[in-house]
């Protein structure tokens, strides 16, 4: 296992489950257990929150300025990806008030193409590296994948992890990965998709949260969006918890992305909710928190109006690029 | 790595959402039921208030002794005239009809009971409610069936059932009472307590719509007196009480060489044991659901919280952050995680009691969050480096109190769980299910709850050991309590 990258502040006991393969499987295998009656009855109990009015005004605004506008399709060319881009610079023309979005997320050889179309706007360049969505390849051509992406303009670099790798007990070969590939990013941010739907449980996605965070990546990611359950609260709950279990312990901020299968504003205003009373109020921030999504924009946008205009106007009033 | 520090958060509040309190339709005057009919008490007219607000709610006519005695022969003539004769079918298809009803009315009756109680809306929406219903649903399929519950081919009623039920939870103790009793073939005369007389009226107007014979289910109005007027009648076959320690053993001694049936069931000081393999996160959850469920007024509230010692400060962190977004305020209000105290009275002995564990060493934590100006409220308080010896680890205080023990070893923490005069409930937090099951067998408890706490269900039976009294409500069990083997006859 490469110690590469090793925080200095990181207090003893984390900086220990780095030193080899043994010692990070001894500190996984020392995390509490998940209970999942309790952990899902949480969730669903924070799902009833209401959220009206100024309230519901403000998380649509926010939801909006965390959304990674994803488009990852086989089919993706440069003038879906242009349009895509001009949809996050101005999401409602009619409303120029509304926020743009966190970032767009494309696949690394459509980076070039979006990073033209974002010159000189904050928002991210988001890619999926690393043989996404399986990663079943070589560490070389993941890094050679990460390489391309952030060469031709990608801010944020979204990988994914060696799931067999994971499953088999090879958590050392995971971690390596993401320490290289945080290697290879820098100071560019990287996120680390867990895919859930593969893992199974919820003491391992526990495992992989903070397999990930020791290795050093910037965000926690539900999925990939190509598997089935993508983002659910209860998983999304597991992941506050980690990261906020981690700032108690180091005082680093890291991030969560819950994506695929958020399409409307109240899932999304759920997602808000638990952000705040899990993780903590400071989570409310597209720094730390955003959503992978290519639909739930456009939902979010026609709730904003129904809020503004009073009244709803239907899907043909947003833009469906 | 990411070390930015956030920024200033950003102000989220929650949108109020408020219940109306025109769906409890609360009536300027309520009467008590005896015989079939509203009727007048009595007595002289009381006012329930609402906890939340300390407004008026109603006036409640309120029984005397000779209402006692009325609706104590009402049950008699109802069980001779009707009750016995009918089938076991027959009956289950009255308790359906009273399910259902219950069901439909179930956004009345929850506004009604959050009005009158103080709890908040979504508890008496999502639990109070519908456990209610759901009492009178698994009793209602017995009835026909009760030759089958193990208790002799042809179990026979007791007759007359006296019945008296507390304030913490006024509709779910009332259907915990009246659905067995019926089912079994008795006829009930039962008694709310007087800050919480409503749901239980509003259930009266149930009874009448289903068209329940006169007599079957008769209900009194009044304070302790008429309680014990009702549990010391000559007529009354049966005595179900649910309250405080101290009344009950009043009530064992009245009753002692009268030969009437008596289940008790009392106080608690539960102890909520979490081990340092438990799933921390949802230990915590348990915890707080624990002792602030119902602001604590639960006889079997996890009030004694036994952690061990390796993972004490971790968890009494995690559980102040946690308490940290309860939401204390407005019980009608859809997001209000903590209501109101139900009565003055209540508060002034919660405050009281707290205050004591202050002077006898513990350290006091409380939650800051806002107090609404009117209306009786105490902040969701935490007591750590308690000791048994202290009076807060020892005596029930009904309220959203936690006191915080520590233990070493599986067998300190049974003794220190087990030193207590009572013994309702327990709850055990650990990934081990052998452990589970050891310490399930050697807590003296009648509820032993692992991984979870203050769950209900009508399949379960509920009573306590040592002072929480005597008998089981729910389950075979339960029903056992309100039949007599036909032998005995």
């Amino acid at each position: 296992m490469t110690t590469a990258h090793v925080s200095p502040a990181l207090p003893s006991h984390l900086a220990d489950a780095r030193v080899d393969e043994a010692s990070l499987k001894r500190f996984l295998r020392g995390l509490p257990g998940v209970d999942p009656v309790g952990l899902e009855q949480r969730s669903a109990g924070l799902a009833t929150r209401s959220i009206k009015k100024g309230a519901k005004k403000q998380a649509i605004d926010l939801a909006i300025s965390m959304v990674d506008l994803t488009t990852l399709e086989g089919a993706d060319t440069a003038g879906k990806v242009r349009s895509l881009a001009a949809k996050a610079r101005r999401p409602d023309p009619d409303n120029p008030d509304t926020p743009t979005v966190a970032a767009v997320c494309v696949y690394p050889d459509m980076v070039a193409t979006a990073a033209a179309e974002l010159a000189g706007t904050s928002i991210g360049i988001a890619s999926v590296a690393t043989a996404f969505p399986s990663g079943r390849s070589s560490l070389a051509i993941k890094i050679a994948d990460t390489q391309l992406a952030l060469d031709s303009g990608a801010t944020e670099i979204d990988m994914v992890i060696d799931r067999g790798a994971f499953l088999s007990g090879n958590v050392g070969k995971v971690f390596d990965e993401i320490v290289a590939i945080k290697g290879v990013c820098g100071s560019t941010r990287l996120k680390v998709i867990l895919e859930i739907g593969e893992l199974g449980t919820y003491d391992n996605v526990r495992q992989a949260s903070w397999l990930a965070l020791l290795a050093g990546g910037d965000f926690i990611k539900t999925s990939t969006g190509k598997i089935s359950p993508a983002a659910t609260l209860p998983v999304t709950q597991v992941m506050l918890q980690a990261v906020r279990d981690w700032r108690d312990q180091t005082g680093e901020y890291r991030a969560v992305k819950p994506a695929g299968g958020i399409r409307t504003t109240k899932d999304a205003i759920k997602y808000l909710v638990m952000v705040n009373e899990i993780a903590g109020p400071e989570w409310l921030d597209s720094h730390l928190f955003r959503f992978g999504a290519s639909s739930l924009l456009n939902d979010l946008l026609m709730q904003r109006r129904t809020q503004t205009d009073g009244h709803y106007s239907g899907p043909n009033y947003v833009t469906v690029d | 790595m990411t070390t930015a520090s956030a920024a200033q958060p950003l102000q989220w509040d929650y949108a109020p959402a408020p219940e109306s309190a025109a769906i409890g339709r609360i009536k300027p005057r309520y009467q008590p039921y005896i015989n079939g009919h509203f009727v007048d008490g009595g007595g002289v007219d009381d006012v329930t208030i609402n906890p939340g607000t300390e407004e008026a709610l109603a006036t409640v006519s309120q029984c005397d002794d000779a209402n006692v005695d009325a609706a104590v022969k009402a049950a008699r003539t109802g069980y001779d005239k009707y009750w016995s004769k009918l089938s076991g079918a027959e009956r289950g298809k009255y308790l359906f009809r009273i399910a259902r009803a219950i069901a439909e009315r179930s956004r009345e009756l929850a506004v009604v009971e959050t009005l009158d109680n103080g709890k908040p809306i979504k508890e008496s929406r999502d639990v109070d409610v519908p456990t209610a219903a759901a009492h009178f649903f698994y009793h209602a399929g017995w009835a026909d069936k009760l030759q089958h519950a193990g208790l002799g081919a042809h179990p026979q009623p007791l007759g007359v059932a006296g019945q008296v039920i507390p304030w913490n939870f006024p509709l779910l103790m009332a259907a915990w009472k009246i659905a067995p009793a019926l089912a079994a073939g008795n006829t009930v005369v039962i008694k709310p307590a007087e800050t919480t007389p409503l749901s239980l009226l509003v259930l009266a107007e149930i009874f009448a719509e289903a068209d329940l014979p006169p007599g079957v289910v008769n209900i009194l109005t009044g304070a302790g007196d008429v309680g014990s007027a009702l549990v010391n009648h000559p007529g009354v076959d049966k005595v179900a009480f649910t309250g405080s320690t101290n009344v009950g053993k009043k009530i064992q001694a009245s009753l002692a060489g009268t030969g009437r049936k008596l289940t008790l069931e009392l106080g608690g000081k539960a102890a909520n044991i979490v081990f340092d393999d438990a799933p921390i996160d949802q230990a915590v959850e348990g915890i707080v659901n624990g002792i602030f469920f119902n602001q604590g007024h639960v006889c079997c509230a996890g009030s004694r919280l036994l952690v061990q010692e390796s993972i004490a400060e971790e968890v009494l962190a995690k559980l102040k952050d946690r308490i940290g977004t309860l939401r204390l305020g407005n019980p009608m209000d859809k997001n209000t995680d903590i209501g109101a105290i139900n009565s003055a009275a209540q508060l002034a002995r919660i405050t009281a009691l707290a205050d004591t564990g202050e002077g006898e060493g513990a350290t006091r934590w409380t939650s800051s969050c806002a107090i609404p100006d009117r209306g009786f409220y105490f902040p969701p308080t935490i007591f750590s480096n308690v000791s048994q010896s202290m009076r807060i680890s020892r005596e029930e205080i009904f309220g959203p109190v936690l006191s915080v023990l520590t233990f070493r070893t599986p067998d300190e923490a049974i003794a220190k769980a087990n030193n207590t005069p009572y013994g309702l409930s327990a709850g055990v937090w650990t990934e081990k299910g052998s452990r589970i099951l050891g310490m399930a067998g050697a807590l003296k408890a009648g509820v032993v709850w692992a991984n979870t706490f203050n769950r209900f269900d009508p399949t379960a039976a509920f009573g306590g050991y040592k002072e929480s009294g005597f008998g089981r409500e729910g389950g075979l069990s339960g029903l056992a309590a309100y039949l007599r083997p036909e032998l005995e006859a």
